[in-house]
């Protein structure tokens, strides 16, 4: 490749670029990451990390819904960047994540998520990823899914706002609900919200959300 | 005796989740109420009434994301 020239995506054949995107994944999970879809409630924070890291692990389905558009505030701890700022963030994630993969397949719906519209919007996905910043959509997702599909997993993120206290943060399972974070730091004027925490919980949501298509379960 | 969030708590008869959950003092707006790994919607919380025996998860949401 000749220096300062990009990488010709059609300079190798498809199943040659899946060959080397799963070569250091644990052996066996590509089967699943590329048949089973995940859903993904709200592109902010949690959810632009939870999808960079699920495209990245080999995940091929997502849908991901959120009626927001970028805003610079929201450069210091989400996958955007500044160039996308005044954009519908479901269609700028949905550009970035293509980037990381050309073959990925991303419904992007720009939609308010209610009790009323949830299930259906998601419902064919084989596990929901709760990524909204307000406790009370949290609620209103997690009732709506668990009602719908009380069979499928949802993972869902509480308490990720301030610095440090690494050690805090936890996955715990109740059934199949999974809630990552401390539990604890909501998010406040006094206690704001930034790249590292919020991306640690986010991991820890993917984390739980590979795990769960690979094994059907999750262990603490 | 009903476990909640872990501490084991007497159980007695016609105890519906409201009243469970003004006994443990959950006054949180926002909270996810699950039994024996069943979720409770908050419109059930007065007729839902909890078993003798039943493991109750009550979960504090928090803002942020």
């Amino acid at each position: 490749m000749a220096e300062n020239t990009k990488f010709d995506i059609k300079s190798i054949s498809r199943s040659e670029f899946e060959t080397q995107f799963y070569k250091r994944n644990p052996p066996g999970s590509s089967g699943a990451l590329k048949t089973k879809k995940v859903a993904i409630a709200g592109a902010g924070g949690l959810g632009s990390n939870v999808a960079a890291a699920l495209v990245r692990a080999g995940v091929y389905n997502l849908i991901i819904a959120d009626f927001d558009r970028i805003e610079l505030s929201n450069l210091n701890r989400q996958q955007f960047f500044y160039e996308q700022a005044g954009l519908l963030k479901v269609a700028a994630l949905k550009e970035n994540l293509l980037k990381i993969n050309p073959y990925i397949n991303v419904t992007a719906l720009s939609e308010k998520i209610s009790a009323e519209n949830a299930a259906a919007i998601f419902g064919e996905a084989d596990l929901l990823v709760e990524a909204f910043d307000r406790a009370e959509m949290k609620a209103m997702l997690i009732e709506a899914w668990c009602t719908a599909y009380p069979q499928k997993f949802i993972v869902a993120a509480s308490g990720l706002a301030g610095t440090g206290r690494c050690g805090l943060i936890k996955t715990s399972v109740y059934g199949k609900l999974v809630i990552c974070g401390d539990q604890r730091s909501e998010a406040s004027e006094a206690n704001g919200l930034i790249a590292p925490r919020v991306a640690m919980v986010a991991a820890m949501q993917a984390n739980c959300a590979v795990e769960i298509l690979l094994t059907g379960g999750v262990k603490i | 005796m009903i476990s909640v969030n872990e501490q084991p708590l007497a159980w007695r008869e016609n105890l519906s989740v409201s009243e469970l959950l003004k006994i443990c003092k959950y006054s949180f707006p926002l909270i996810i109420v699950k039994i024996d790994g069943e979720i409770v919607a908050k419109s059930e919380y007065e007729k839902f009434m909890v078993p003798d025996g039943a493991n109750v998860s009550v979960i504090h949401l928090m803002s942020g994301g």
